[in-house]
């Protein structure tokens, strides 16, 4: 369909500033997202684009949406991408069927998957991610429920309170597995970004006005129907968040918001083969990486939250850092104005990146979490795989993700995998005694990238058109 | 016997090299009759072809010579947890091969008849016979090839069930463990396993089985042996769960399309369109317009997954001699030495297979012919690459 210099997939922050830097290098650019507009998860613009921007982020957004209009940016918005080859070709489905272009080179910005350490109940109607209310909050400006309860770690504890008090709606309670001391350590990294900074304290501040009460060193440990309610147990924990034995709360809520951190989105990267390891701080499995995005295949480059948890500032800088060096490998025109550029480029990175790191480590996978996994907790929730039967497969000598996925199913569904690759990876290397994720590995990525319909693959035709190959022997 | 960074096993009766279908279930009857059995695999057990094919059980898609190994291997197949202690899912299922012009009826009917000669109980339906064993078809077809002999097994999980029969046999299983090295010396054939951090694994045994799939050329020639062996690139595809559309298993006259749909509600595509790959890399990529032509193919044959959606699409090695028969047999020149593989519809006979090669092994005449290797010994020393990757 189209060939482009490069093709950036994923309009976040990271994304988009990796298109924008690319193309005023005079590259031509096609930027992808699943989204109707850019702005990832952060910057998120709500439906429609019909309410006023109403708070620092959607300015940001705004702002960032204008930059790529005026720009020379051909934008693919509301295009899932199901497919990318070796010859970086692109395919994508969307509102007027498929569409595929191929490019030089790559930038993956594919942000990340929101994590949740499974507990009894957690595939309860009712119960949702964090950052699926704060899509709701955001984009529809609806409220998650009638009251919620918002538990986990990191910042979208306060982000998803705060609004859905602004909203209008109650928040029951904030489990946090965190405490305030953990919360005291990050201050002077917050520091490097008071508007950020300012921003939690605003969050913070509505909090407190609205009474809500927050349990610290905190975690729920079982969530039931209660007539048409939900019921949360909640159980102090350690730092590990292992729960520990003592005092029992039980909150009602119509919607239990619940995330554990982030886990950087690399189904791409794995998909084109390139290098990975692991790192805990870094929020998993991330694709191994030069400091402006070059991972260990040619013109692939990788920015953002994709590319290791730093938050959406470090993403902004992260992705223009990356579209400057995809124009200098690509031969752009004016190479003496991007080396120039990259030095400045880099320490704003650097800059930014303190803060989000901050963050991602009090949202990082806590070891105690994971082993605190009752049994009969279902795992892999496409495929109702529950923690017994990963513990078992391992017992029996499953000792690799893969084989593991193959023997029970886990991980074999829809999502692929997306939404419990990091926790059976972590059960299996614990209940194997290894030492690393990497002695287990992780799931192998397949296309399509996202579910697509049959119809939307094969498109009008006719039996004689098909290009049947020459029969089998017989 | 072990030199400081070696790790000496055995001796065995035998080393399986390969943890395959084949070479599993050559493993696990030669345990059971008394042998004592190592098994080598580069990966885990049954993680290549035998782990990620169709799963069909056909005989409509068997070559018409190996028909009497496939309905011997169906049955076997059927009776699982009999021989192997656990399921893989294994069920029957009529069969039906389909023909949409004259030419492809042709075809069907050739086949047939082809295969009637080796004992396929198939007969012909016509349009609204088949139509009645499978509403779902698309009414545009003409005809239909019918077979009972037929079904469907998991094959992810073949593995699983390997694994736990050959450990209660004794079967000592070396995963995660590629030969790079074959020596044979004082009657012992000693297979080199990886270096690792200074140590590396070696495996002694009086008999030698090379059950090494795709992988079977550069394992022979460790062996100074050459047969050139061909690496298919085949391309499956996997719907999420979806109402029943189907209740057969369905193909078409020339062989180039399998469908069914499992229990838990996916429906499976495959029928042998090519992918990029070799043994060398493994499964790269699909190519794009094989993707659409096999979904055209099924979406034509059943209208009603137009509106499935695809959820994974993989890619899986498949072995082929130059004549695309069997390799099954001793090696020439070699004492206790013997190779498995290159079945065509591999998984379906598979089993039977290895339990042909067990009982050859083992003393008794085989309850049918094996099939020489000494056939396909390369003529010239040197071939060139017959990597498969359009």
């Amino acid at each position: 369909m189209g060939e482009f210099d490069v093709v950036v997939l994923g309009g976040g922050p990271a994304g988009a500033h990796a298109a924008l830097a690319a193309a005023s290098a005079g590259l031509n650019v096609a930027l992808f997202d699943e989204n109707p507009s850019a702005g990832g998860q952060v910057y998120r613009a709500p439906i429609g684009g019909t309410r006023a921007a109403s708070s620092a982020d959607q300015q940001a957004g705004d702002v960032l949406r204008r930059e790529l209009a005026a720009s020379t940016v051909t934008t693919f918005f509301a295009h899932p991408v199901w497919a990318v080859t070796g010859d970086y070709r692109v395919d994508a489905t969307g509102p007027n069927g498929p569409v595929h272009c191929t490019a030089r080179a790559l930038i993956v910005a594919s942000g990340t998957t929101e994590r949740v350490v499974p507990f009894e109940g957690w595939t309860t109607p009712g119960v949702i991610g964090l950052a699926a209310a704060t899509i709701l909050l955001k984009s529809q400006g609806v409220l998650p429920g009638r009251s919620t309860l918002v538990a986990g770690c990191g910042p979208l504890l306060a982000a998803v309170a705060a609004k859905t008090i602004e909203g209008g709606g109650k928040v029951e309670a904030i489990v946090d597995l965190a405490s305030t001391a953990d919360w005291a350590r990050t201050l002077p990294a917050m520091l490097a970004r008071p508007d950020l900074l300012r921003q939690g304290f605003n969050w913070w501040r509505t909090i407190s006005h609205a009474r809500t009460p927050r349990y610290a060193r905190h975690t729920i440990i079982r969530v039931e129907s209660a007539d048409d309610r939900l019921r949360a147990t909640l159980a102090p924990c350690d730092a590990a968040g292992r729960p520990l034995s003592g005092q029992r709360t039980t909150v009602l809520a119509d919607c239990i918001a619940v995330g554990h951190g982030l886990t950087p989105a690399t189904e791409i990267t794995r998909l084109l083969r390139a290098k990975h390891r692991y790192s805990r701080a870094a929020g998993g499995w991330i694709a191994i990486a030069d400091q402006d995005g070059r991972t260990s295949r040619p013109l692939l480059y990788v920015a953002g939250d994709g590319a290791g948890i730093a938050g959406a500032a470090a993403a902004a800088t992260h992705g223009a850092l990356a579209g400057l060096a995809c124009a200098l490998d690509l031969g752009a025109t004016n190479p003496m104005r991007l080396t120039r550029s990259i030095g400045p480029a880099r320490s704003a990175h650097r800059h930014a990146t303190r803060f989000g790191h901050a963050m991602s480590g009090l949202m990082a996978l806590r070891p105690g979490h994971v082993e605190s996994i009752t049994p009969a907790t279902i795992v892999c929730r496409c495929e109702d795989v529950t923690r017994a039967e990963i513990d078992a497969a391992c017992d029996a000598g499953a000792h690799d993700i893969n084989q593991l996925k193959a023997w029970t199913r886990c991980g074999m569904g829809p999502c692929q995998g997306r939404t419990c690759g990091d926790i059976t990876g972590e059960l299996l290397m614990r209940r194997m005694g290894a030492a690393s994720r990497e002695t287990v590995g992780c799931f192998s990525a397949r296309t399509p990238l996202r579910p697509v319909t049959v119809e939307a693959l094969t498109g009008d035709f006719t039996y004689d058109e098909i290009p049947i190959p020459k029969a089998a022997p017989l | 016997m072990s030199t400081p960074g070696q790790t000496v096993h055995g001796p065995f009766d035998v080393t399986v090299v390969g943890g395959g279908v084949m070479g599993c279930t050559t493993a696990l009857f030669l345990a059971r009759g008394g042998m004592r059995v190592a098994l080598i695999e580069r990966d885990s057990l049954c993680r290549a072809a035998s782990g990620v094919n169709a799963g069909t059980l056909t005989l409509h898609m068997t070559r018409a010579a190996l028909v009497p190994y496939a309905i011997r291997a169906w049955q076997m197949w059927m009776e699982s947890e009999q021989w192997l202690g656990s399921s893989v899912l294994a069920t029957a299922a009529p069969g039906l091969s389909l023909a949409f012009t004259e030419t492809e009826r042709d075809l069907l009917r050739a086949r047939a008849a082809a295969r009637r000669e080796y004992g396929a109980q198939i007969d012909l339906l016509e349009r609204d016979a088949a139509l009645a064993v499978e509403p779902g078809l698309n009414p545009a077809m003409l005809e239909a090839a019918f077979c009972q002999t037929d079904g469907f097994a998991s094959a992810y999980l073949t593995g699983r069930a390997f694994h736990a029969a050959l450990r209660a046999a004794g079967v000592q299983i070396f995963e995660q463990s590629p030969a790079t090295r074959i020596d044979h010396t004082n009657g012992h054939y000693r297979v080199h396993g990886p270096e690792s951090q200074g140590a590396s694994l070696r495996i002694d045994a009086t008999r030698l089985v090379m059950a090494g799939g795709v992988w079977l050329e550069p394992l022979l020639a460790m062996l100074d042996i050459r047969i050139p062996v061909k690496t298919l690139v085949n391309q499956l595809i996997v719907t999420e769960r979806m109402p029943p559309v189907m209740r057969t298993v369905l193909s078409i006259a020339n062989g180039l399309l399998s469908m069914k749909q499992f229990a838990n509600g996916t429906v499976l595509i495959g029928g042998g369109w090519q992918g990029v790959g070799d043994r060398a890399r493994g499964p790269v990529e699909t190519i794009p317009q094989n993707l659409t032509g096999n979904l055209r193919l099924a979406q034509h044959v059943i209208p009603a997954l137009a509106k499935a959606r695809v959820a994974r699409i993989w890619l899986g090695l498949e072995a082929e001699t130059a004549d695309a028969m069997p390799m099954i047999g001793a090696l020439p020149g070699l004492p206790d030495a013997w190779v498995i593989g290159c079945v065509h519809s591999g998984y379906t006979s598979g089993p039977y297979m290895g339990k042909l090669l067990a009982q050859t092994m083992l003393g008794a005449t085989p309850e049918l012919p094996l099939f020489d290797p000494a056939r396909l010994i390369a003529v010239a020393p040197e071939l060139p690459q017959r990597e498969q990757t359009q």
